[in-house]
C-alpha cells in the first residue's frame, strides 16, 4: 500500500494554491440522454454539466456551490470517473484517465475516493463495519501492513469510534458516527483526492461540527485535497479554500471563499448569498435582498448567450447572444459575465449594536 | 421586547390564556426496548401574530410536540398527559370529530417534505378544492376560484393553468409552494411549519420564508416554526424554545436569547455553526457526545453528560438533582444550576457572544 504523505500542509488560510496539483479537469461534460417512453429513443439531452474547468491541489478545498439540481453532484462524479464525461479530459494525479476503463481505473482510485451525503443508504447493512472499512483493501487486492483487524480498528480510532465496534452492523450507528464510517472507508487507501458530496447535509448542527473538524484535521495530517460539495453556503465558506459557484452546470464564478462572500462579482452569486439568513436578529432587515424571479430553466434547453440571463437583473441584448467565458478579471478570481460587479475592497466587520 | 410566554403557573385559571398554550405536556411511547419519554413536561404560549421557534437536535421531540399539538398521535400507540390548548379547545382531551374540524381550518401543518402531504395522484387543483370543501358547504366552482387565487398568492406562475397539473410536474420549490397553498387555503389562525425550509435551496428558502411572514401579517397567525438552521430563527422568530433530551432547556424573546443565551446546551448549539462573519480559521466547537437515550435519562441534568460547566456548580448538584426552568431575565428561562453571573461571563466565553448593552 502506498504510503501516506505526511506533508504539513501548513495554515489553511492559504488563498493562492500551493501543493501539487492532484486533479485537472478541461472542458467537462456530462450529457444524459433524456428517452421517450414509448420507443425508448433518445429524444434530447439534460445537458448537467457543460464546460468545466478546475484544477484542485494537494492540501487544498475546493468547494461546490450553487441551486439544486444545476449538477454539483454529476461534476463530482464525472471528475472520478464513477459516471463517463461525455466530453473534456480529466487527469488525476499527473495520470490522465479520461479514457480508461473500468478495470483501469481501480489503481487510480486508491488516490481519489468519494464520500456520499446519505450516511444510511451509503452502507450495506448487512455488512459489519469492519468489513465495510475494509472492503477498498479487498478491491485493491491490498493486505494492509500489521493486519486488516487491526488497520480498520487504527482507522476507527482515527475518525473518533469505538475500535471494539468493529464487528457491529449499520443499524446500531447514529447519523454522525456513519459518516464517520463513510469517512474511514473512504481514508483506508490513503488517498490524496476526496470528493465529499453533501457529507454533513443530513446531520445536527453540533454533529455536522464534529464531522467538519474531523474532515479539517485529516487534511491537515494527510495533506489531502477535497472537492466539497454542499448547499449550506456557511459551511462551504468554513471549509473551502477556494468556492466555485454553478448554475446550470456551469461554473460562473471562482475565487478564494474570503473574496467571494467579501465581493461576489458575478450576478447570480450576489443574489445566492443575499439569500442566506443574517445569523443575529438585531441584524434584520439591513440586507438588500435580491429575490431571483422565475424557475431555473430546464437544463435540456439553456437559454441562448448567458444562461442566468432569462433571471438576471442586469441582463442586456449581448447577454442573450454572446457567451460570456470564464475570464479571470483579478488576480484569482474567475467570472463568467458580461458585466460583473465591481470589487469591494476589504473592511473590517463592526459587531452589530443592539 | 412584546408579551412573553407567561409559562403554566399563572396560565391556570387567574389569567386570560393565550392562543396556543401548551402546559407540561407529556408524550410517551410504549416500546419493545422501554417508555420512550419523546416530549417530557413542555409548557409554552403563543399568541396570534407571533412566531415560536423551536430548535433542538434530532430527537429532541420538536416534532412529537408539533404533532401533540396537531392532535395526530394515535391515542393507542403514543400517552399523552398536560395540556394543549388551541383558542381554548384542549387538544389532549378534545374528541376525534373536533380534532377534525379544527385541523385543517382552525390549525394546519406544513411538512419538511411536500410530497408526503400531496397526493401524487390527483391534481393540485383538486386536492385543495376538497380541502374547502371537506370544511364546509362551499360550491365547487366557489372553491375553485380560491383554490386558483391561493396558488396566485403563494407565488405559482399561471396559476388558472397550473392548478390542474399533477404534483410530480411542479419543481421542488413550487410544491413547497403548493403545500403552503393547501395548508392556508382555510385561512387556519395557526400554523405549524416543521423545517418546512430545510429540504430547499437558499434562494427558494428565502422565498419561502418570506411569503410565511406576508401571510402571517395579513391573516394574523400564529406560527409555531421548527428548525434547526439558526439563521432561519434569527429572521424569523419572536420567541424561541430550545428543546433538549424531551424538554425545555431555554425559552425566551429572540433577541434576548440570541445575545444572552444561558445555558451550555444552547451555547453548544450557537459555537456548533460556522459564523458567516467570523474569520474563516475558526474552528468550530461542538458539543461533544450524542444526544440521549430517551429511555433511559442520565439522573440529575440531563445535560450532564455533555456539559463542559458542571464543574462551575457546587456539591456536584447537576450529577443528582434536576434543574428546573428558572428565570434569567423577564420572559426568559433556562433550565441550568450557574448563577446568573456564571450564565452571563461563561456565555461570552462560549459563544463568544459580545454582551451589548
Ligand atoms: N442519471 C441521470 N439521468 C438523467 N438526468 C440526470 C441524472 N443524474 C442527474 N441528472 C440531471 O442532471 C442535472 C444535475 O443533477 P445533479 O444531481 O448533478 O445536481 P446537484 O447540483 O447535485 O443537485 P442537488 O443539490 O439537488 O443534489 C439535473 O437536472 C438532474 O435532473
Ligand atoms: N411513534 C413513536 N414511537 C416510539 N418513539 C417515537 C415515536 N415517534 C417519535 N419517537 C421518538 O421520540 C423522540 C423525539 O422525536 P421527534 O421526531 O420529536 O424528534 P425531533 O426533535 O423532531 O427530531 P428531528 O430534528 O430529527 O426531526 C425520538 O427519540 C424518536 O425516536
Ligand atoms: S452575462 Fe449578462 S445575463 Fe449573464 S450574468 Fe452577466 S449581466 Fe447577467
Ligand atoms: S445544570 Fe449543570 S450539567 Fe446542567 S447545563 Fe447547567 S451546568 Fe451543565
Ligand atoms: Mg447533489
Ligand atoms: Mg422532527
Amino acid at each position: 500500500m502506498t504510503t501516506p504523505n505526511l506533508t504539513d500542509a501548513g495554515p489553511r488560510s492559504a488563498s493562492t494554491p500551493v501543493g501539487d496539483v492532484v486533479l485537472r479537469v478541461r472542458g467537462l461534460q456530462k450529457y444524459f440522454p433524456i428517452q421517450s417512453s414509448f420507443l425508448r429513443r433518445t429524444i434530447g439531452q439534460v445537458k448537467a454539466v457543460e464546460n468545466i474547468d478546475l484544477d484542485v491541489h494537494a492540501g487544498e478545498t475546493v468547494g461546490l456551490v450553487g441551486e439544486s439540481g444545476c449538477g454539483k453532484s454529476t461534476t463530482g462524479r464525472t471528475m472520478l470517473r464513477l459516471l463517463d464525461p461525455t466530453g473534456g479530459t480529466i487527469e488525476i494525479d499527473g495520470r490522465d484517465v479520461t479514457k480508461l476503463s473500468m478495470r483501469q481505473m481501480v489503481p487510480v482510485r486508491r488516490s481519489a475516493q468519494m464520500i456520499f451525503q446519505d450516511p444510511y443508504s451509503s452502507l450495506n447493512p448487512r455488512h459489519t463495519i469492519g468489513k465495510i472499512i475494509s472492503s477498498p483493501w479487498e478491491v485493491q487486492g491490498v493486505n494492509p501492513e500489521g493486519g486488516v483487524k487491526k488497520s480498520v480498528q487504527e482507522l476507527m480510532a482515527r475518525v473518533g469510534l469505538n475500535p471494539e465496534h468493529y464487528n457491529r452492523f449499520p443499524a446500531e450507528f447514529s447519523g454522525g458516527q456513519r459518516q464517520r464510517i463513510g469517512i474511514a472507508r473512504a481514508l483506508a487507501l490513503r488517498p490524496k483526492l476526496i470528493v465529499c458530496d453533501e457529507p454533513v447535509s443530513a446531520l445536527d448542527v453540533s454533529i455536522q461540527a464534529q464531522v467538519l473538524n474531523l474532515l479539517e484535521d485529516l487534511q491537515n495530517e494527510f495533506n489531502l485535497a477535497y472537492v466539497f460539495i454542499a448547499h449550506d453556503l456557511s459551511v462551504v465558506r468554513h471549509i473551502a479554500d477556494r468556492i466555485a459557484v454553478m448554475y446550470l452546470g456551469r461554473v460562473m464564478e471562482i475565487t478564494d471563499s474570503d473574496s467571494l462572500y467579501r465581493s461576489p462579482r458575478h450576478p447570480y452569486t450576489k443574489a445566492l448569498l443575499s439569500a442566506i439568513p443574517l445569523p443575529h436578529p438585531s441584524m434584520r432587515g439591513q440586507r438588500e435582498r435580491i429575490v431571483l424571479t422565475g424557475d431555473l430553466p430546464s437544463p435540456s434547453n439553456p437559454p441562448s448567450g448567458c444562461v442566468f440571463r432569462t433571471r438576471c437583473w442586469k441582463a442586456q441584448e449581448r447577454c442573450a447572444t454572446e457567451i460570456p467565458p470564464l475570464s479571470e478579471i483579478s488576480p484569482g478570481t474567475s467570472v463568467a459575465c458580461h458585466f460583473p460587479e465591481p470589487a469591494k475592497e476589504p473592511v473590517s466587520f463592526t459587531p452589530p449594536q443592539a | 421586547m412584546t408579551a412573553q410566554s407567561t409559562g403554566p403557573a399563572t396560565a391556570a385559571g387567574t389569567t386570560k390564556r393565550a392562543f396556543l398554550e401548551l402546559d407540561d405536556l407529556k408524550v410517551s411511547f410504549q416500546t419493545e426496548d422501554g417508555v420512550v419519554r419523546a416530549v417530557d413536561g413542555v409548557s409554552f404560549a403563543l399568541e396570534r401574530g407571533r412566531t415560536m421557534a423551536i430548535v433542538g437536535e434530532s430527537g429532541s421531540g420538536k416534532s412529537v410536540t408539533s404533532q401533540a399539538i396537531m392532535g395526530l398521535h394515535s391515542r393507542r400507540a403514543a400517552k399523552i398527559t398536560g395540556h394543549a390548548w388551541v383558542d381554548g379547545v384542549d387538544i389532549v382531551t378534545a374528541p376525534d370529530a373536533e380534532l377534525r374540524a379544527l385541523r385543517g381550518q382552525r390549525m394546519a401543518m406544513i411538512f419538511q417534505d411536500p410530497l408526503s402531504s400531496l397526493h401524487p395522484f390527483y391534481t393540485v387543483g383538486k386536492q385543495l378544492v376538497e380541502a374547502v370543501q371537506a370544511h364546509g358547504e362551499v360550491p365547487k366552482a366557489e372553491a375553485r376560484r380560491r383554490a386558483v387565487s391561493m396558488l396566485d398568492r403563494v407565488g405559482i406562475p399561471n396559476a388558472a393553468r397550473r392548478v390542474d397539473d399533477y404534483p410530480h410536474s411542479f419543481s421542488g420549490g413550487m410544491r413547497q409552494r403548493a403545500m403552503i397553498a393547501m395548508a392556508l387555503i382555510n385561512n387556519p389562525a395557526l400554523l405549524i411549519a416543521d423545517e418546512p425550509t430545510t429540504a430547499l435551496d437558499v434562494t427558494v428558502q428565502a422565498q419561502i420564508l418570506e411569503l410565511i411572514r406576508e401571510l402571517q401579517a395579513e391573516y394574523n397567525m400564529a406560527i409555531v416554526l421548527i428548525t434547526h438552521d439558526l439563521g432561519v430563527v434569527a429572521e424569523s422568530a419572536d420567541d424561541v424554545t430550545v428543546m433538549y433530551g424531551g424538554r425545555v432547556v431555554e425559552r425566551g424573546g429572540v433577541d434576548e436569547i440570541f445575545s444572552r443565551p444561558s445555558m451550555p446546551y444552547t451555547w453548544g448549539l450557537m459555537s456548533s455553526v460556522p459564523d458567516m462573519e467570523a474569520d474563516r480559521g475558526k474552528r468550530l466547537e461542538p458539543i461533544p457526545g450524542q444526544p440521549p437515550s430517551l429511555i433511559n435519562l442520565p439522573k440529575g441534568c440531563v445535560f450532564r453528560p455533555r456539559c463542559a460547566y458542571a464543574q462551575h456548580v457546587p456539591d456536584g448538584r447537576c450529577d443528582t438533582e434536576r434543574p428546573d426552568l428558572t428565570p434569567v431575565d423577564d420572559g426568559h428561562d433556562a433550565r441550568c444550576f450557574l448563577t446568573l453571573d456564571q450564565k452571563r461571563t461563561l456565555a461570552v466565553k462560549a459563544t463568544g457572544t459580545e454582551e451589548v448593552a
